[in-house]
């Protein structure tokens, strides 16, 4: 057994654990922040990805011992810096990924998502091939990877002012062009997956963000 | 049919001017779901952890093939921190998913039939404790004769894998289907161009990124609790009660958020069995998690098959006949089998229309990790067979292949040569906007050397009416809970394995109740608090759950609009419910919100809520076998797909696949092309990337991520997903299928584009590059031997 003291979302924290424990293992069952996933165990799926002082790494990778003294990010972590920064709401690289319905089964896309976050806060304007090579290091099994992409360049669309490309499967209305009072967001309900497990809090929100009709 | 089961294509409710409109319907609204992945708040089986929890880990077979003569667990419990050791002695019932073919025990009881196969399985109160005890189980194995081929298995049989004292002769033999349809010979005796070829088709497995993982409680007052990353939820209670021997009624199983399965997770899996019999022996709640390197030993994955086919046709490409011999090599059990069997020939008589049509499939048990269902289940083998075959004839008669294949449309409304009803189908429109889309008709045979254009089309089933057990209970059933708050709550059997199908049962809600997206929560996948639903598997849960949603949430509407309605005095005709509403037509300044209406309703009427389900109308053909496949509604696909091929490697790159899919209806679009877009890179990927396959002792070839390599960013193709809506009139307002159906092309395409680049036929897969150099060095040896022969004369 092994006391760590790692800097976690902000937060200095002491925990005791195992002293050949993974970062991957500190965080998800001495912490509780079951955010990142184990995929593979074996640093092939990138599922595990958190952020250390701001670049992706594999957190199932890396002996929790050596994160001390490092910022860790993990997924969770996004949301409330977001709001302390005075934003509203999850982070934009989070709130596109789910308005581009980039988010399947979404066991990657912690993982994923701060492998996006971390290529935007780097490259203000990453052209695909970019955004494609950046998140190469996150296997995805669901989405075949074109909403996500979608979802990086809304995110950038959204910070630079730019107007989005609209997706092959809405040759009509691009569903995410602005709207003379911002964006045409559709709507977003609480999630209720959880919900009756009794074990697990209500994920989610209950923001509306405009009529979608 | 019931008219419960059947609701029309059209919006529920007439606006003021007559008119119908959808409110959330055709929208690419949010998921319920997707805030709470994107922040990690979503909880998946790994994420529970209940305070005293033990860890289970689970001693695998290191021979493909033996009896066990002898286990010793002494050493193991004796180890401090064991709480629990146990072995196939423990649960000897077995079990499978399809009742006919009960052929696994949660642990293996007196055999081990793969490397992988589990054999006894520890609690303790950490991983790294229950892995050190499994060092210390002794287990004695007597070797058995191993079987990796399956034409070995079946023809040398000495050690059956399954001994059948009472049908020795059946070998390792698993099934046998074989099925004819009009006159083969007729048909073969009536074509003009007579195509006939085999056909190979690799193994590949689902590769969710998350792993099994399961976590059992059991109280004292004997309530054994469940979480698994399971599919299908009901089959896992059936199973369980039946396994550990307990009534259904005090189990409840339920399905956390799930990590992605594809078919990987549809059967009951031993860690499920495992973990709940620690839990009662222990009395602690117990969880485990399987490593990657098991999920690959637990595989379920896609059945490898050799296939060979005959196809006749006239000399205007109408295909007189078809005859196919498949032999499937099942791996180490049943699983799913049986369809398996019946579908690599049933699933087959669409999009295109034949008069006459053969087919033998036989399954065989090897000393491999078992096969199962796979995205596109038991049909993405003949598929691929067959349009790679469509092109070979479209080839011999130069005929342009999308033209030969609308040459065979079956059309709309008709029955297939095996009986199957065909209502919808927009493959017609489907050809047309890939031919579009690709600009076939600009660049099909005239890319420079190398890149290629290929073209192939699909059907696939929105569920089926064989219903596994044989029962005549609804197949899918749910309920809604209205409360004063304004909130309607559904509750569904159904499993959302992150195809988004609680969003759906939350859109439709808020259709038929006018409701905004928010006022409805979802409850999904736990036997205590969810009407049965069978489970995501077969494409069904859209159509099947979707049209339950209709009938119960229409009920519900039924009541509201009536208490409104009498509360105003007016006629019920005149209410319309919408955002949040409820309004008088005639009288715009008499409304309400919903949960106004909701109370009035509540205090005219008592307690609110409704139930709603839905069962398949009597479908298929009147033979053995025949309702197997046999769906309420079919979706078809094409797709056509862009590749390079490098003659100095041998490497081929698809750059572009279009792909049009006739899903009746897109009730969401953004998801419908979510799931076309990864059925797509699914099916590329299986042509190229992927092969899942053991050693010559049958030790699995690679199981990481690393070895199986599933397609990065950088490895997968422009994906372009163009929606085609047909309209099923009966599908929920006319919705069918999306998630499987879009797999199918992508293979047979790839090889189609690979022979129009370069002018070679790869008829086996996958296509590593040393196929392709030496097809390209026959195909310049054949020429070259054209060339001499021309010159000598």
């Amino acid at each position: 057994m092994r006391v760590l003291n790692l800097t976690v979302n902000g937060d200095a924290t002491e925990v005791a654990a195992p002293a050949h424990w993974t970062l991957l293992e500190v965080l998800r069952y001495r912490m509780g922040l079951t955010g990142s996933k184990q995929g593979c165990d074996k640093g092939d799926c990138g599922a595990c990805t958190v952020l250390i002082d701001g670049e992706p790494q594999l957190s199932c990778l890396t002996v929790a011992a050596l994160a001390e003294g490092h910022e860790i990010t993990t997924i969770e972590g996004l949301l409330p810096a977001h709001l302390r920064a005075g934003g509203e709401g999850p982070d934009p690289v989070q709130e596109a990924f789910d308005r581009c319905g980039a988010l399947q089964c979404g066991f990657c896309q912690p993982g994923m998502i701060l492998s996006a976050r971390a290529l935007l806060s780097e490259n203000p304007a990453p052209t695909r091939d970019e955004i494609k090579a950046a998140l190469s290091g996150n296997l995805c099994r669901c989405t075949g990877y074109t909403q996500i992409y979608q979802a990086v360049e809304l995110a950038l669309a959204e910070a630079t002012g730019a107007e989005p490309a609209s997706p092959s499967w809405a040759p009509g209305e691009n569903p995410w062009a602005k709207t003379p009072e911002g964006n045409a967001r559709p709507a977003v309900g609480a999630a209720g997956l959880t919900e009756g497990t009794g074990v697990a809090p209500s994920g989610g929100d209950s923001r509306t963000n405009g009529k979608a009709h | 049919m019931a008219s419960r089961d059947q609701h029309g294509i059209h919006p529920p409710f007439a606006d003021a001017d007559g008119k119908r409109r959808f409110g959330v319907i055709g929208k690419p609204l949010r998921k319920v779901d997707g805030i709470a992945k994107a922040t990690g708040q979503a909880v998946y089986a790994d994420d529970i952890q209940l305070p005293g929890m033990l860890h289970a880990k689970t001693l695998r077979s290191p021979h493909a093939h033996a009896r066990i003569v002898r286990i010793d667990t002494s050493r193991a419990e004796a180890l401090p921190g064991v709480h629990a050791v146990i072995t196939g002695r423990s649960m000897p019932i077995p079990y499978g998913v399809i009742p006919w073919t009960p052929d696994e025990n949660a642990l293996a009881v007196d055999r081990v039939r793969f490397i992988g196969d589990e054999v006894a399985a520890v609690a303790a109160v950490d991983e790294d404790t229950a892995n050190a005890a499994l060092e210390l189980i002794d287990v004695e194995y007597e070797l058995l004769a191993v079987y990796l081929d399956p034409v070995e298995a079946l023809e040398n049989c000495t050690d059956a894998i399954h001994p059948n004292p009472k049908r020795p002769e059946r070998g390792n033999l698993s099934k046998r289907v074989e099925l004819d349809f009009g006159d083969v010979a007729d048909g073969f005796e009536r074509a003009d161009v007579i195509v006939e070829d085999d056909y190979t088709f690799h193994g590949t497995t689902h590769t969710a990124i998350e792993p099994h993982c399961a976590v059992a409680t059991y109280s004292p007052d004997k309530l054994l609790t469940l979480w698994s990353a399971t599919q299908i939820t009901h089959y896992v209670h059936r199973a369980l009660a039946r396994v550990l021997e307990l009534p259904a009624h005090s189990i409840r199983v339920i399905q956390p958020c799930l990590g992605g399965a594809f078919g990987g997770k549809s059967d009951p899996f031993s860690l499920e069995f495992c973990v709940a019999k620690l839990a009662m022996i222990t009395g602690r709640p117990v969880k485990m998690l399987w490593t990657r390197e098991e999920v690959f030993y637990a595989h379920r994955g896609r059945h490898p098959m050799r296939l060979h086919y005959k196809t006749g046709a006239t000399k205007d490409g109408k295909v007189t006949a078809v005859d196919a011999k498949i032999l499937i090599d099942g791996g180490a059990y049943s699983s799913f089998g049986l369809v398996t069997t019946y579908y690599s020939g049933q699933l087959l008589t669409g999009p295109y229309d034949f008069p006459a049509y053969h087919y033998d499939s036989t399954r065989v048990f090897t000393n491999k990790p078992p096969c199962g269902p796979k995205r596109g289940h038991g049909s993405v083998q003949p598929r691929f067979a067959f349009e790679v075959q469509l092109d070979e004839v479209a080839e011999a008669l130069a005929m342009d292949p999308i033209e030969l294949r609308r040459a065979n449309w079956q059309g709309e409304h008709t029955k297939t040569v095996n009986g199957q009803r065909i209502t919808s189908n927009g493959f017609m429109q489907c050809l047309a906007e890939v031919e579009r889309a690709s600009r076939w008709k600009e660049r099909r045979g005239k890319l420079p050397f190398g890149r290629g254009l290929g073209v192939a089309g699909s059907m696939y089933i929105s569920g089926t009416n064989y219903p596994i057990y044989p029962n005549d209970m609804p197949q899918a059933g749910i309920q809604l809970k209205v409360d004063r708050s304004g909130l309607v709550m559904a509750f569904t059997g159904g499993n959302d394995i992150g195809q988004g199908s609680n969003t759906v049962v939350r859109t439709i809600v808020c259709e038929e109740l006018g409701l905004e997206p928010d006022m409805v929560r979802v409850v999904a996948a736990d036997t205590d608090l969810c009407p049965v639903d069978l489970g995501a598997y077969s494409s069904r849960v859209t159509f099947m759950v979707g049209n339950a949603t209709i009938d119960a949430a229409r009920k519900l509407r039924h009541q509201i609009a009536g208490a409104v309605a009498a509360e105003w005095e007016i006629d019920p005709g005149r209410i319309f419910m919408g955002s949040g509403q409820v309004f008088d037509l005639e009288d715009r300044a008499k409304c309400i919100s919903s949960m106004e209406a909701f109370q009035i309703a509540e205090a005219r009427c008592d307690t609110l809520g409704s139930t709603g389900a839905y069962n398949t109308p009597t479908l298929g053909g009147d033979y053995r076998g025949g309702t197997i496949g046999a769906s309420p509604a079919y979706s078809f696909t094409a797709h056509a797909v862009e590749v390079q091929v490098d003659v100095e490697t041998g490497r081929i790159t698809v750059d572009n696949c279009w792909i049009a899919h006739d899903c009746g209806r897109a009730l969401n679009p953004m998801l419908v092309a979510g799931q076309m877009e990864g059925s797509a890179y699914m099916g590329l990927a299986e042509a190229v990337l992927e092969h899942h396959d053991v050693n010559r002792f049958g030790l699995h070839a690679g199981p990481s991520l690393l070895d199986y390599r599933i397609p990065t960013s950088v490895d997968t193709p422009e994906l372009h997903a163009l929606i085609v809506e047909s309209l099923d009139p009966e599908g929920p307002y006319g919705a069918k299928e999306a998630g499987e159906g879009p797999l199918h092309p992508s293979i047979p395409a790839i090889s189609n584009a690979v022979f129009d680049a370069v002018g070679i036929r790869l008829r086996h897969l996958p296509f590593t590059p040393g196929k392709v150099l030496a097809a390209l060095r026959e195909r310049r040896a054949a020429e070259t031997a054209v060339g001499s022969a021309k010159e000598s004369v």
